[in-house]
């Protein structure tokens, strides 16, 4: 008996395990799943529980109820993995023998990486909303706001979801008019990047929304600290910003048993082939979803993109064969614009955003690069397909994990010589 | 796309003046350029341009000011002593690479 070991049972690990327990031969093969936390968040719904959009029992499920029968699942800490002797360690001293590895042990916000961030202010008026208990402890602060000055910070990049950040500007501003308190606030997004949007065709299109929703940009801002009396962010420039209500998006980093197996960067990312989706250590060792250190967005579209090529290259794996699936780095991203409309993204490691239609070229129904009111109910509609469709990998007829061109108006340029 | 007169030289640039074609960059384009943001590039500064460049060849993107301490060995005070406004930025476009982006 052999044995295929995935770590983590979060979107990608959960995806890998329906895939590949439908399609290898169980009688030769063992597959099974280990994580340490019980619990299987909705992460998309981090940002809508601020505003009240989902209580927290909306996004919460047992991790163990997604994965299906076949697979054997451990709850249990990682410690790290032996890569060179094909064994994972665990935290109670057990050893994990495997085959073929799968690492999918995603990120995690990294407050303690910023300076005084989770000093006296944490909790009270500094937030952020990428956990479970940050986003419900800032709905707690919201529904408290009373007007003054609220800034929306990102820390570092890569983030996952890089555009919800600017979502949560975008929902604060709608909101804040509901609730008749947008004069009395003044709503800050402050980025280390030069601009909101950096692609040239969004930047172009979507650039206007935050002037004409009266959201000041303050770009280029490297945090160094935090000073919580003076509610004050600092940056090594010598810039500060003051703040009544600071929502932050601290660095993000890979799990540390990355670290304790020698296989991550500065970040606790893994060198992963951007198209076949293996660890650049080790061959029986792959990598994917938040883990990678891949150039293109950590977001669930882009790991159940990965999944569907994955499981081709592992079955490929398993029968001695090239991997000749190739992933293009394929996201497809909605943003939430407020007033119950959504803009939908899709593109990949060549083709930047553009405007067209998705997922069928003049049908749609989304629009690309495009507010919507059926890309809004689109993303809310997203949940049940999240925990019913995607998670148990079952087939989405009409959506190829590869970027189609189809439908998109990309403009035509003259080549570039290559700037690498 | 356009072009910019560097020292004589017609060189490919973007709409922000990066260079678009790094086999057209050379230590001069780079003075020159470091000249044009203020710029005087010492032996300290060059151990940042030459840690862009060997990090790029490796992971095809600027690295971050993060990497710059952890892998170049550059802490980040230093960085902003050498490179005052904007280092990423600044840095990346004297080593004649892209300037980072997100992915949208």
């Amino acid at each position: 008996m052999k044995n295929l070991l995935i770590l983590g049972a979060g979107t990608a690990g959960t995806m890998m395990a329906n895939h590949l327990r439908k399609q290898i031969d169980l009688n030769q093969w063992s597959i099974s799943i280990v994580d340490e936390e019980p619990q299987h968040y909705y992460q998309p719904g981090f940002l809508f529980m601020p505003f009240g959009i989902y209580e927290p029992a909306d996004v919460v499920q047992p991790k163990k109820k997604f994965v299906g029968k076949g697979v054997e699942y451990i709850q249990a800490s990682i410690d790290r993995v032996d890569g060179d002797h094909n064994k994972v360690l665990l935290q109670d001293g057990n050893e994990l023998p495997y085959d073929i590895l799968i690492i999918a042990t995603g990120c995690h916000p990294a407050p303690e990486e910023v300076e005084e961030l989770t000093g006296s202010g944490w909790g009270k008026d500094v937030h952020e909303f990428y956990t479970f208990e940050g986003s419900s402890k800032l709905a707690e602060a919201m529904k408290g706001f009373n007007g003054g000055k609220l800034v929306v910070h990102i820390a570092e990049l890569p983030i996952k979801c890089p555009v919800a950040p600017l979502e949560f500007a975008f929902l604060a501003d709608w909101w804040l008019g509901q609730k008749g308190i947008r004069n009395k606030t003044e709503i800050t997004y402050v980025t280390p990047l030069s601009s909101a949007f950096t692609k040239p065709t969004a930047s172009k299109m979507l650039g206007h929304m935050l002037e004409d929703k009266n959201i000041r940009v303050v770009t280029d801002f490297n945090i160094s600290e935090v000073d919580h009396q003076a509610k004050q962010m600092k940056s090594w420039g010598e810039e500060s910003v003051d703040y009544d209500l600071l929502v932050t998006v601290p660095p993000n980093m890979g799990s540390e048993m990355v670290d304790r197996s020698g296989l991550g960067d500065e970040l606790n990312f893994i060198a992963t082939d951007p198209h076949t989706l293996q660890s650049k250590a080790h061959s029986n060792i792959f990598v994917l979803g938040d883990a990678t250190d891949l150039p293109t967005s950590k977001a669930g579209s882009v790991a159940h993109f990965q999944a569907e090529i994955l499981t081709e290259n592992i079955l490929s794996y398993m029968k001695g064969d090239a991997l000749n699936a190739r992933f293009d780095g394929h996201a497809n991203c909605f943003v939430e614009s407020g007033h119950n409309k959504a803009i939908l993204l899709d593109f990949n490691y060549e083709q930047e955003p553009v405007p067209g239609t998705f997922p069928l070229p003049g049908i749609g129904p989304m629009k690309l690069l495009r507010e919507s009111r059926l890309n809004h109910i689109g993303k809310m509609a997203f949940r049940w397909v999240y925990w019913n469709v995607l998670l148990p990998a079952r087939p989405m007829p009409g959506i190829s994990p590869h970027m189609t061109k189809l439908g998109k108006e990309i403009p035509k340029k003259p080549k570039q010589p290559n700037a690498a | 796309m356009a072009t910019k007169d560097i020292l004589g030289k017609s060189i490919n640039v973007d709409e922000e003046g990066y260079l678009t074609d790094h086999s057209q960059w050379d230590k001069e384009i780079a003075n020159a350029l470091a000249k044009e943001l203020n710029v005087e590039l010492t032996d300290a500064h060059w151990k940042v341009l030459d840690f862009i460049d060997r990090d790029f060849k490796e992971k095809g993107v600027v690295p971050g000011i993060r990497r710059i301490k952890k892998v170049g060995n550059i802490p980040t005070k230093e960085l902003y002593e050498l490179f005052p406004d904007k280092p990423i930025k600044t840095a990346a476009m004297i080593s004649g690479y892209p300037k980072p982006a997100s992915c949208v």
